[in-house]
């Protein structure tokens, strides 16, 4: 499960939906893995603008992983300024974007929990599978 | 606009405009219709140039080409006519290329010696260049259309080839020699297309919240996607629910079958979850952060479909036991039947929340062949149908179903207004269970379905795809 799945996911219990403590989820006794891929920088400039910044801080810092600037980088943060193109295949991707690749999309949950913190549920992460079902106290 | 002729395949006839619609906006390019038949695998269209003619095709998958449109006649002589007419002012351009000329005949057959008469015919052109069988730089097809059985083509026209279409995937992603799949897997053709009607592209997020072993995460996978997908049983996805592929060794899993095809790269992950008790984000998200979402939920009978909760709202006792035990290894959540409608209705609200604007919902729903439900399309005012396709079978249809996620400002209050009292009034849901009766009347169980749909793909695919008998 790549690190940007993060980004999206909140505890599946319906009453902590509002609270914006179920957000994010804090991954905790995780076993991380890399698995190196092709950087993707149309879709690193499209999901930019739908990261919520401080939840991926929080979450790199977490995993004890490198400590991300305080603003989120802008679209024009990941692209050589020199190879800006109208054709997405000439553009070169900045340090910026590599880091952001790496993090995002290269990193991977692949043992652990995910932790809700308003409700302190544990969800389990096994072989880079996280189940949310929830018991039938919790539904 | 120049026209150009669209070689169709003579298959799935109702998804084949569908799918050119939705590629002609991926390219951002203008199409106009000027003949399509269904009855016909020979449509001409208007677009800007060859450039976006290519654009649009290259990644169809229910075409064979496109090429522009030199002339069309109902016999050789109105063809030779119409050739004269419209195209005369390009002959000089290829007058000294290299050139070949085929022909390419629907429902028919030349000898070879026709065939020599028919390329000879159109000797006026009068290109001086060399003939090349192979990577001639320009190439021209003369298009016979028969009648079934008939000796004498009744629609002719000559094309120059511009373009050929993405079909070669329906081959590369066949689940015959895919390592993992399930007797509910759509086949291969199917989900490609479910994913160019969806807008699936490089740069965007697709997510299938009834993934199964990843069928339609795959497929926007292979347009360039990044994708995930959830399954209420976590055997799916994992693997360990087996393949139905005889004899295979060894564990097979969603994961694995992005590698097989190297599109690991773009698989986020799978994660188990019910789409009622979601933990994908509902709000927090401005603007919404999926760009299409394809499905192909589970609707069965005898079976059922199925989410968490219980049939009976738990006493104190049993909230304590399950309390107690819920992080045993062997403690499994409870399940509840769910009434089809009611999710249906959910998919389409789930929609509104995390769909971009612009972002399309693609959902197949099976459907009697009875007038009164024929008709009927699941509705949400922030939603807009873009198409419908049918697959039809003996008994029973199934649907792809096409949404687009408006602008809120889009959307008109009254509609908003309207779908609240039906809420409030409970029209909606598990009220719905007669209309989910007569729905599903005279249905086999839902899988027993897709077995048929299966069955019916492989005897399609036994048969050589039409057109493949063009000569040289
Ligand atoms: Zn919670």
């Amino acid at each position: 499960m790549k690190l940007l799945t993060l980004n999206f996911l909140t505890c599946a219990i319906k009453t902590c939906k509002g609270s914006p403590a179920s957000f994010p989820l804090h991954p905790r006794d995780s076993e991380l893995e890399i698995i190196e891929t092709d950087i993707n920088l149309p879709f690193l400039k499209n999901i930019l603008p739908r990261l919520t910044w401080d939840a991926v801080r929080t979450i790199s810092t977490e995993l004890g992983l490198p400590e991300l600037p305080a603003t989120a980088p802008t679209r024009e943060d990941l692209v050589e300024p020199s190879s800006t193109s109208e054709d997405d295949a000439e553009e070169v991707p900045t340090q910026v974007a590599k880091d952001l690749h790496r993090l995002l999309l290269e990193t991977c949950v692949k043992e652990g929990k995910l932790v809700c913190g308003c409700c302190e549920h544990e969800y389990q992460v096994k072989e880079g599978v996280a189940n949310f079902l929830l018991p039938g106290h919790l539904v | 606009m120049p026209e150009y002729l669209v070689r169709l395949v003579q298959m799935h006839e109702s998804f084949r405009k569908a799918e050119l619609e939705a590629l002609a906006e991926l390219a951002g390019a203008e199409i106009e219709f000027v003949r399509y038949d269904e009855d016909s695998p020979f449509c001409i269209v208007r677009l800007p140039s060859d450039a976006a003619a290519k654009a649009v095709i290259s990644r169809s998958i229910l075409s064979q080409g496109i090429h522009e449109l030199w002339g069309q006649g109902s016999d050789y002589d109105s063809l030779h006519a119409s050739v004269r007419e419209k195209s005369s002012h390009l002959w000089q351009k290829y007058h000294d290329v290299s050139f070949r000329f085929t022909l390419d005949c629907y429902r028919g057959t030349r000898e070879l010696s026709e065939n020599r008469r028919i390329i000879e015919s159109f000797s006026y052109l009068d290109f001086q260049g060399p003939i090349r069988m192979r990577e001639a730089e320009a190439e021209f097809r003369v298009f016979e259309d028969y009648q079934f059985n008939a000796s004498t083509p009744h629609t002719l026209f000559l094309g120059r080839f511009v373009a050929s279409s993405g079909r070669l995937a329906k081959t590369t992603y066949d689940l015959k020699k895919r390592h993992y799949i399930s007797t509910t897997s759509m086949d291969a053709e199917l989900a490609l297309v479910t994913a160019n009607i969806a807008l699936a592209a490089p740069g965007k997020l697709f997510y299938d919240p009834f993934m199964g072993t990843g069928g339609f995460p795959i497929a926007s996978a292979h347009f360039g996607a990044v994708v995930c997908g959830s399954d209420i049983d976590g055997r799916s996805i994992r693997g360990t629910g087996g393949s139905s592929r005889k004899g295979q060794v060894g564990k097979r899993d969603v994961a694995g079958n992005f590698k097989q095809y190297g599109t690991q790269g773009r698989y986020l992950g799978g994660f188990v979850s019910d789409l009622t008790n979601t933990p994908l984000r509902l709000h927090g998200i401005e603007g919404g952060y999926l760009d299409g979402i394809i499905s192909d939920p589970p609707y069965g009978i005898r079976e059922g479909l199925k989410v968490l909760g219980s049939r009976e709202k738990l006493g104190d006792v049993e909230r304590a036991t399950h309390r107690d035990r819920f992080k045993e290894p062997t403690y499994i959540p409870p399940k509840r039947p769910y009434s089809f409608i009611a999710m249906l209705d959910d998919i389409l609200d789930f929609a509104v929340k995390t769909l971009v604007v612009g972002g399309r919902l693609s959902i197949w729903m099976p459907t009697a062949n009875d007038e009164d439900i024929e008709l009927m399309i699941p509705t949400n005012p922030y939603l807009e149908i873009v198409s419908v396709c049918v697959q039809p079978f003996n008994k029973w249809s199934r649907r792809l179903l096409t949404y687009k996620r408006l602008r809120d400002e889009d959307v008109p209050p009254e509609a908003i207004e309207r779908k609240r009292k039906e809420y409030e009034s409970g029209v909606r849901a598990d009220d719905l269970n007669v209309f989910r009766r007569k729905y599903f009347e005279g249905f086999k169980e839902y899988v027993e379905l897709k077995r048929e749909a299966q069955g019916s793909v492989e005897q399609q695919s036994g048969k050589p795809d039409v057109g493949d008998d063009t000569v040289q």
